[in-house]
């Protein structure tokens, strides 16, 4: 039986363990953290159904139990060695593992909004992230100010590390435009009186039934979209926030008052996808995630055969695409295994960075 | 407001500053808004801290206010500003210290200009050549004089005889930083503490007793903006801008503000007295206005210079109430006598803002 060590046990890793071991093929699954699940144990409801994440979790984690896949949690990689067509891979508590083929899942970090100095994250008591938000809705905490009070207004700032060429992160993040619709219309439940606005640059309802929430929102929910960038948000005396902004529509400055502020912070390469690039000398791609063999047609391949990716690894997704994609990555692992002559085909390279001003 | 995100944000913006052996670069205003403070810096790195530094008479203006003004051509300010740097370069220093912040501004834009575009620097080396026949080293360092105070802020703390705190309650003083545009929004790196969290003030106030305040509009223009107050026509703009801040900061009870900019430290000055005649309101204690000082000032009251010596008789906002709260010893008779005794007059009486 050939083996396979998949690393990352979020949405991708969990799903991808589970399709190669349907398949036959014997899986190690290393998690550096205590439960499978990444960043999706973090989110409270989904978008755009609202059901809740941990119904995913549940569904991703029944076929990893199902198939028996062998979990390695609190588990990183240190060392990896590389035999011909197999790999020797030591885990932190020691465990030598051997295989025949690599997936990484290592997933995501969220773009950290202190960078975003002007907007006050870590400084003003009432500016949090969206991911601070979710964890607000998981608990079943109230939403509260800093001090106690149930705002009354409550501003969204798209694009909070993404499509910011300062921020030093050029790329859509994908998911944040409709989260900020999800997480507007759940405050707007919670606080029927308070008054919503979102400030964004573009909404890119891409995703089926994603404009259904945008208009939703804007029908039902009465959340108020104001096209223009915060230049900035400083804290009133009464810890509420004076936030700077042009409405571009309407083409002038805005001056607004909100009491509590969310930041919705993009998705930034993660620090196990830098470990495991430099671990195994591959590519990173211009934007920090791992480059792709081809940008069209083989997204989960590297540039060593044997390693594959799957997830958000390679970019920003929603879960839907990181599950559809972890699925492909474990029939890409299968034909690449089985000797399938698909396997060797090629595609004539193409420049990434051609696209970039400078590099 | 927490202010370990601020220390988080400024760890990222910390630079090098010459230690000793300063080009020293004066600014065009300065000496007239607020004259004792070129003269408090030079008694403070000469006096206290046994620096060398060289006031050179042969320097000019660096064509900032020209050039921001649109009416100085870049290649006329580069040319005027590779002069300075070859006066530099002849009187053997290589540490560059400007007392304007728009000339720290200047000199900042230019050697990036120059080093992004290398030609240009060529282009500047020949039209200087032929204009004068120098030649030029580029600074190795090029700090403002307010990160040499910042720098030996401590050092000020530790030879001061009075703090930043209200002798009456013990309690820190209250106050207003505003760093000027061009300290660090054009390059927030070489700014301590960046453009958004600037610490440059704010660390001179810490080590020196007192507390900084942060206020909706810190980050507002001073009113000044060139081309606000230099066109005639747009000055209500400049007034308003001075005006928005005054009214933000209000609420926090500031007892004073400090400032590094030739002009910030005019117009906030300046415009309160405006404001007061205009609309009979004072944003100070007391009917009063809220005391407004460079940041040489503030250095000069710490170390326990006389009041009258750094020049702050000239202030339209009367010092007496800030000097009161740090127990400041002055001689009232003396205020508006010049250095010989001579009688230098006396402000006519202000009809919305109290005399003291």
């Amino acid at each position: 039986m050939k083996n396979i060590v998949v690393i990352g046990g979020g949405i991708a890793g969990m799903e991808a363990s589970a399709f190669l071991a349907a398949k036959g093929y014997s899986v190690d699954l290393i998690e550096k953290n205590d439960t499978l699940g990444g960043r999706l144990a973090n989110w409270d409801r989904l978008f755009p159904t609202m059901r809740r994440g941990s119904e995913v979790t549940e569904f991703l984690a029944e076929g990893v139990m199902q198939e028996a896949v062998k979990v390695h949690l609190s588990a990183d990689i240190v060392r990896v060695e590389r035999h011909h067509d197999t790999f020797l891979l030591v885990t932190t508590q020691g465990n030598e593992l051997h295989c025949d083929a690599i997936l990484l899942a290592t997933g995501y970090d969220l773009f950290d909004a202190r960078r975003k100095e002007e907007y006050g994250y870590g400084i003003y008591d009432n500016v949090i992230t969206s991911a601070d938000l979710e964890q607000i809705f998981s608990s079943g905490r109230d939403i509260l100010t800093q001090k106690g009070k149930k705002p009354s207004r409550v501003g969204f700032v798209h694009c909070v590390g993404s499509r910011d060429e300062k921020a030093g992160h050029t790329y859509c993040s994908k998911v944040c435009c409709v989260t900020g619709v999800k997480q507007a219309i759940e405050v707007k439940q919670q606080i029927p009186d308070a008054e919503i606005f979102n400030f964004y640059m573009d909404l890119r309802m891409y995703g089926m039934h994603f404009e259904a929430l945008y208009k939703k929102a804007q029908e039902d929910f009465n959340v108020q979209f104001v096209r223009g960038r915060l230049s900035e948000a400083a804290e009133n005396l009464d810890g509420s926030l004076a936030l700077k902004v042009e409405d571009t529509l309407a083409g002038r400055p805005m001056k607004i008052n909100v009491d509590l502020l969310v930041l919705l912070v993009g998705c930034t390469p993660s620090e196990g996808t830098r470990k495991m690039a430099s671990l195994l000398g591959l590519k990173l791609g211009f934007n920090g995630f791992f480059k792709t063999t081809d940008q069209h047609t083989m997204t989960n391949y590297s540039d060593i055969p044997g390693v594959f990716f799957a997830g958000t690894c390679i970019g920003p997704n929603t879960i839907t695409n990181a599950i559809t994609d972890a699925r492909a990555a474990a029939t890409a692992i299968d034909i690449y295994l089985s000797g399938n002559q698909l396997a060797n085909r090629k595609m004539k390279p193409h420049e990434e960075f051609w696209l970039y001003p400078s590099h | 407001m927490l202010k370990e995100g601020k220390k988080y944000i400024w760890k990222d913006y910390q630079k090098e500053i010459a230690d000793n052996h300063y080009y020293y670069a004066r600014s065009c205003i300065r000496q007239n808004f607020f004259p004792g403070s070129e003269a408090t810096f030079l008694r403070i790195l000469k006096n206290e801290l046994n620096k060398d530094i060289f006031d050179d008479p042969e320097h000019t203006t660096c064509t900032g206010i020209g050039y921001h003004s649109d009416i100085i051509p870049l290649e006329t300010t580069m040319t005027v500003v590779a002069r300075h740097f070859a006066l530099m370069t002849a009187a053997g220093y290589k540490n560059l210290v400007p007392s304007c912040i728009t000339s720290f501004g200047i000199y900042s834009e230019i050697l990036e200009t120059w080093h992004e575009f290398p030609e240009t620097l060529e282009k500047t080396r020949e039209h200087l050549f032929k204009a004068t026949g120098r030649e030029f080293n580029l600074p190795e360092n090029v700090v403002h004089t307010s990160d040499i105070i910042f720098k030996f802020r401590d050092e000020i703390a530790a030879r001061g005889r009075f703090r930043l705190i209200d002798q009456s309650t013990g309690q820190p003083l209250r106050i207003v930083e505003h760093i000027g545009c061009h300290y660090a929004r054009m390059f927030p790196h070489k700014g301590i503490g960046g453009a958004e969290y600037p610490y440059v003030l704010a660390g001179m106030v810490e080590s020196w007793g007192g507390e900084v305040i942060d206020y909706p509009e810190r980050r507002h223009c001073c009113g000044f903006g060139f081309r606000q107050y230099l066109v005639q026509a747009n000055r209500g703009y400049s007034l308003s801008c001075s005006r928005k801040k005054f009214e933000s900061m209000e609420p926090y009870k500031p007892d004073m503000i400090i400032t590094n900019c030739p002009g910030c430290p005019y117009f906030l000055d300046r415009w309160q007295y405006v404001i007061a005649e205009q609309e009979g309101k004072t944003y100070g204690e007391n009917g009063q206005g809220i005391p407004v000082f460079t940041y040489e000032e503030v250095a000069g009251l710490v170390l326990g210079y006389d009041p009258w010596d750094l020049g702050l008789q000239v202030h339209q906002i009367n010092v007496e109430p800030l000097l009161d709260k740090m127990g400041i010893p002055y001689n009232p008779d003396e205020k508006y006598a010049g250095p010989d005794g001579q009688d230098l007059g006396q402000p006519a009486e202000l009809t919305c803002m109290h005399n003291l």
